[in-house]
């Protein structure tokens, strides 16, 4: 195989759904060795994608594949992608070693690896029993627990951290860096912001099914315009004026807390204050949260917009 | 497909209790259900106006409509189910290609119900001629009785798969189970009203109105096909919705 085993590529991926145009022409690259977030806001095509590459879902135009093959060409794909897309993939009546058994059976996996997956996750204690009434935080657990099954070189994770407490979703995000650190592919879709900021190395952004970026986590920060820089100076009040005359913007509030300009990059808040004689207490350019980034590149692309009175829907793509 | 995806099936159809349940509800059903009819009869041999058929009785596919409700039920809600609850994904991510998925659900269904209608079948047949054993003598040597015997299990096992196909189509566990009974008890009866010979051949040919004649032991003169015959056009329908069945499983999203 020329390709790499790890790498996943999409290429012009489309799908519809009646009129709704769910992925347009979506083309990008998911590299081996490190953690890629798939972001975008609800409703952006995410879950799709992730279908659409592993073949639950058929394109209507475009191709997906993993080491240049498509999934259903994969034989065994348990052993070269795991997947965890919606938590509720399981029969509730089956418990989740009897789950996890018929899963290996179909792959010729040794059935004491479903033992090992079940460690791996910590649901030993309970494998014995029916997966339906597993808590939300549970259930995903045994996902990942199939996921990790055939020990596969790829990883594709639909809101790993769903109904995860505090504790689980630091164990996941760990668990991904650790998968990442040991070569393999890892393309996970997540909502909270400040979660894929600490794990994700590149990004590949989507908003209504269209590619918004495909670059590395810092550069997407980079590339947002919402620059800011934060001072401190006794003498607010004349400052503001300063920075407001050259067309900058103040938020925030004075005194001890400083303020937040906007609109002027910080050598100039600086020279104007020198020209006045202000003194400054602290001049610090800020860079913009992932979620803040991530807000104002994807603000074109919301599907459910906001009305004045609030939030006028919800997507399907995740819980917020 | 290799022998873990059939082994798999297997182990999805086993660990799951409502299967399991179904499965002896047919048999309980079946064989007592029969046994009540068998032992009725018996107490009532030489009223004045009972004239029972009693070879058909004993092996005509009589109480099939009740074995059978439980068993295509059954065979409906494997697949179903696995839309209904959201399983199918994690089957269709461990066996991405939909129709070796489908044979080798459906060829351990097959051979499961094989093994469950025959037990019924032959459990049947010995209990009811048991209790009967004072007023007739009937044995599997007299003609057709056997043919009728193997002919219910074969008609139990392709109700199944004919069943497992609707399931596969409808893929709502309500819905298909519905459609099933409109096609086995519903529809039959009113086609079977209209009067005329066009209607009488539509008749004939529903898929198990054809197939339940492999289960008669003898030929009944408004049947309009023979044993065998019915039996081949109760498996036509089954493969052309097996067939529509596979096609669609590759055409929609899972």
């Amino acid at each position: 195989m020329a390709e790499p085993p790890g790498l996943i590529e999409a290429r012009e991926l489309t799908k519809r759904f009646g009129d709704k145009v769910a992925v347009d022409n979506l083309s990008f690259n998911v590299e081996p060795g490190r953690v890629t977030g798939f972001l975008g806001p609800n409703g952006a095509g995410k879950s799709t994608t992730m279908r659409l590459i592993t073949g639950l879902d058929r394109p209507d135009g475009g191709t997906a594949t993993i080491g240049g093959l498509a999934y259903s060409q994969l034989s065994k794909p348990l052993t070269r992608v795991g997947a965890l897309l919606e938590a509720r993939s399981l029969h509730p009546g089956r418990s989740a070693r009897n789950h996890l058994l018929f899963l290996a059976q179909t792959q010729d996996i040794p059935a004491k690896r479903v033992d090992e997956v079940l460690d791996l996750v910590g649901l030993r204690e309970v494998a014995g029993k029916r997966a339906g009434g597993f808590s939300l935080g549970m259930t995903q657990r045994l996902g990942i627990a199939a996921a990790m099954l055939g020990d596969p070189p790829v990883l594709l994770l639909d809101e790993p951290g769903n109904g995860l407490d505090p504790e689980g979703i630091r164990w996941v995000r760990n668990f991904m860096r650790q998968l990442a650190g040991e070569g393999r592919t890892v393309l996970v879709s997540s909502h909270l912001m400040s979660e894929m900021a600490v794990t994700a190395d590149h990004l590949v952004v989507i908003g209504l099914g269209k590619l918004i970026a495909d670059c590395s986590t810092e550069e997407f920060i980079e590339r947002s315009s919402e620059r800011s820089v934060l001072v401190r100076t006794p003498d607010s009040a004349r400052l503001r004026e300063l920075i407001t005359g050259a067309g900058g913007a103040v938020q925030g509030n004075d005194g001890t807390d400083g303020m937040i300009v906007t609109g002027l990059p910080a050598p100039r808040i600086g020279e104007l204050a020198a020209s006045a004689s202000l003194v400054l207490h602290e001049l610090t350019p800020r860079l913009p949260s992932l979620e803040e980034a991530f807000m104002e590149l994807t603000a074109g692309s919301v599907e459910f917009g906001k009305t004045e009175s609030g939030t006028v829907g919800s997507g399907t793509g995740g819980t917020p | 497909m290799t022998a873990g995806v059939v082994t798999a099936e297997w182990t999805k159809i086993r660990s799951v209790r409502s299967t399991m349940w179904s499965l002896l509800a047919f048999v309980v059903v079946a064989i007592g259900f029969s046994a009540l009819v068998a032992t009725v009869i018996s107490n009532t041999w030489n009223d004045p106006g009972s004239h029972p058929n009693h070879v058909e009785l004993v092996t005509e596919p009589r109480a099939e409509q009740d074995r059978g409700r439980v068993g295509y039920q059954l065979d409906v809600i494997v697949i179903s189910s696995e839309y209904s609850t959201g399983a199918i994904r994690s089957s269709l991510l461990a066996v991405p290609r939909r129709i070796p998925m489908l044979a080798a659900k459906a060829g351990v269904f097959a051979l499961l119900d094989l093994v469950v209608s025959a037990v019924t079948v032959f459990a049947v047949f010995f209990i009811t001629t048991a209790i009967l054993r004072s007023h007739v003598s009937i044995t599997l040597s007299q003609p057709g009785i056997t043919r009728a015997c193997i002919g219910g299990i074969l008609y139990l096992t392709v109700l199944g798969l004919f069943a497992l196909a609707i399931g596969g189509l409808i893929r709502h566990t309500a819905g298909a189970i519905a459609s099933v009974i409109a096609l086995v008890l519903v529809i039959p009866p009113l086609i079977g009203l209209i009067p005329g010979t066009i209607a009488n051949h539509i008749h004939g040919y529903l898929p198990t109105v054809a197939g339940q004649l492999i289960g008669q032991s003898s030929q009944q003169p408004a049947d309009v096909l023979s044993p065998w015959q019915g039996f081949a056009v109760f498996c036509a329908w089954t493969a052309v919705l097996l067939v529509a069945c596979g096609y669609l499983l590759i055409r929609r999203d899972a």
